[in-house]
């Protein structure tokens, strides 16, 4: 590790107003800054701490939903029940990530922020554009297992490695920050990942200083929730495929269906025309189908992970079987 | 020296008898470098330090005062600061799971995080389990049912066992838990699998350990 200054903040406010100085990184869980910082793939000059600021709730809101502070754990929040009762898509997607001990440390903001497990911006003597820009992406023609199908830039094909955030996306969230000035924001979760375009290195829409406080989740839609998550082995693993599903259907016909996807690309992958497509349809083969080709337009693959174009397809169908059985 | 003695500060390798028989001359030839050089081995020097950092950290029941270089995981404090070693160091990296300790009795990978983040908290390592002989449950089971080979991995495994237990007892749910809303998931072998994944054993003693961990628990075996 490059030598660090640390800091404790006693307030949000000063938090964000020391976080604007370059070389600043905010230290919640720390399970992967800490591991990025080891290899050296994160250096930065000076930590502030915020893990006793008072971001550590889980609220009930007006609305009927809740709001879930920052700090909150992640398996704090895949325990409470308010969550394992309403919000099981995410309680699950919480509960396919990393291990126990991992999940009692990581944090809901944290979590929103990890970075890409790519090999490539793990590795500092290789070049990455995520990681150092402009040095090129050794992914696109190198190991490319367990990178993105959609998305992608030719700089940049990694993907996003949270499950959390793949269950926030299909339920519609909110990130709430603070920023420097103290002034407050709310981004849809939809336009907090970034795609990586020309800039892979900028990840979200956050700007500098700007600190997470809370996600919100609105009042949960009609349906069955399910968490899918695929990998290559049963526990303790990164997706290749997960989908987080929420679909109402009756006697065999879908009223309203909602799928966003992880492992596919450098955000939560959701494509509402795909959702449209199977409102008001039987729930069948040719409408699983349909709704598979509208996910995967666009699609493409870079050798060694061309087989999740066909197994995102297979993870849909079952998902949507298996959330329309009667 | 005595792992369980109450110390304040003192020098991370002491020479005994004891650690003289158990680490041969790499002791011995560390001993003789400079304190700092000790220091930096554990933090992986780069650069010019920053001003140490003081924390207070209740370990085992007892009070420990460390000055540390702020890169000081809590896994190096333990071990090359306060030579706690039963904690062990298998990746460094939060996959393998042989650093679990006990914070506020939650399990955690004490490797991915700093010790001057726990300034005041209360830490319990595998040292702090049982007492001379007189072992905890589940060192008991882990020694009946040969719940190791090579034995790496036993402690972060007996630390994680302790806190998982815990979470099972509170309510806590796991992915393959078939129906969330139920109060308390019964432990089957799945389920005990799935909630120690974090703990991996490369001589794949996962059998006796499941069988060690249902016996703790009070379960058929």
């Amino acid at each position: 590790m490059k030598a660090f200054t640390y800091q404790r903040a006693d307030t949000t406010a000063r938090a964000a107003a020391a976080a604007v100085k370059p070389g600043t990184k905010i230290i919640a869980g720390g399970t992967n800054l800490l591991d990025l910082m080891k290899l050296q793939v994160e250096t930065p000059s000076a930590l502030i701490d915020i893990n006793r600021l008072p971001l550590d709730k889980i609220e009930d809101t007006s609305d009927g939903g809740l709001r879930v502070g920052a700090l909150v754990r992640n398996s704090d929040l895949a325990a409470d029940s308010r969550v394992r009762q309403r919000y099981g898509v995410l309680s699950r997607a919480l509960l396919a990530g990393a291990s126990a001990q991992l999940r009692n440390k990581a944090t809901t903001g944290g979590n929103l922020l990890q970075r890409t497990r790519c090999y490539y911006f793990y590795d500092i003597t290789k070049p990455c554009n995520k990681r150092s820009p402009g040095s090129g992406c050794a992914a696109l023609a190198g190991f490319n297992r367990i990178h993105a199908i959609l998305g992608g830039s030719d700089h940049c094909i990694a993907t996003h490695p949270s499950d959390m955030a793949v269950a926030m996306r299909a339920l519609d969230a909110k990130v709430e920050t603070v920023n420097p000035e103290g002034e407050a924001r709310v981004i849809p979760i939809a336009e907090f990942h970034r795609l990586p375009g020309k800039t892979p290195e900028i990840e979200t829409s956050l700007k500098s200083g700007e600190i997470i406080t809370a996600v919100t989740l609105p009042p949960p839609p009609p349906g069955v929730q399910v968490y899918r998550k695929v990998r290559d082995r049963a526990s303790y693993a990164f997706a290749l495929v997960s989908v987080a599903a929420i679909v109402d259907s009756a006697q065999g016909k879908i009223r309203s269906a909602r799928f966003a996807f992880g492992g596919l690309a450098q955000k939560p992958w959701r494509v509402p025309q795909a959702e449209q497509k199977l409102a008001g349809t039987p729930a069948n083969t040719a409408s699983f189908n349909t709704a598979a080709n509208a996910v995967l337009e666009g699609a493409r693959g870079y050798g060694g992970n061309d087989f999740k174009i066909p197994l995102t397809r297979r993870t849909l169908h079952g998902v949507l079987a298996e959330t329309t059985r009667t | 020296m005595d792992e369980n003695e109450s110390h304040t500060e003192h020098h991370p390798f002491d020479i005994t008898r004891r650690t003289v028989i158990e680490t041969g001359t790499t002791a011995l030839l560390l001993s003789a470098l400079p304190r700092g050089a000790l220091a930096a081995g554990a933090v992986d020097d780069n650069g010019p330090p920053q001003p140490p950092a003081k924390v207070e950290l209740q370990i085992n029941g007892r009070s420990h005062s460390l000055t540390l270089d702020p890169r000081t995981t809590l896994l190096d404090a333990l071990r090359e600061h306060l030579a706690l070693t039963g904690s062990k160091k298998g990746c460094d990296h939060g996959q393998c799971g042989a650093c679990t300790v006990l914070i506020e009795g939650r399990r955690i990978n004490c490797c991915l995080t700093l010790a001057v983040m726990h300034d005041g908290e209360s830490i319990t390592t595998i040292e702090g389990l049982g007492e001379g002989d007189n072992l905890h449950p589940l060192q008991t089971a882990f020694v009946e049912h040969d719940g190791f080979q090579c034995g790496y991995c036993t402690s972060g495994q007996i630390c994680s066992a302790v806190g998982m237990l815990a979470e099972s007892r509170s309510g806590m749910p796991s992915y393959v838990t078939a129906n969330l809303t139920q109060p308390a998931a019964e432990l089957t072998d799945m389920e005990i699998r799935e909630r120690m994944s974090g703990n991996i054993c490369r001589c794949a003693a996962y059998p006796n350990i499941v069988a060690a961990i249902k016996q703790a628990a009070g379960l058929p075996t």
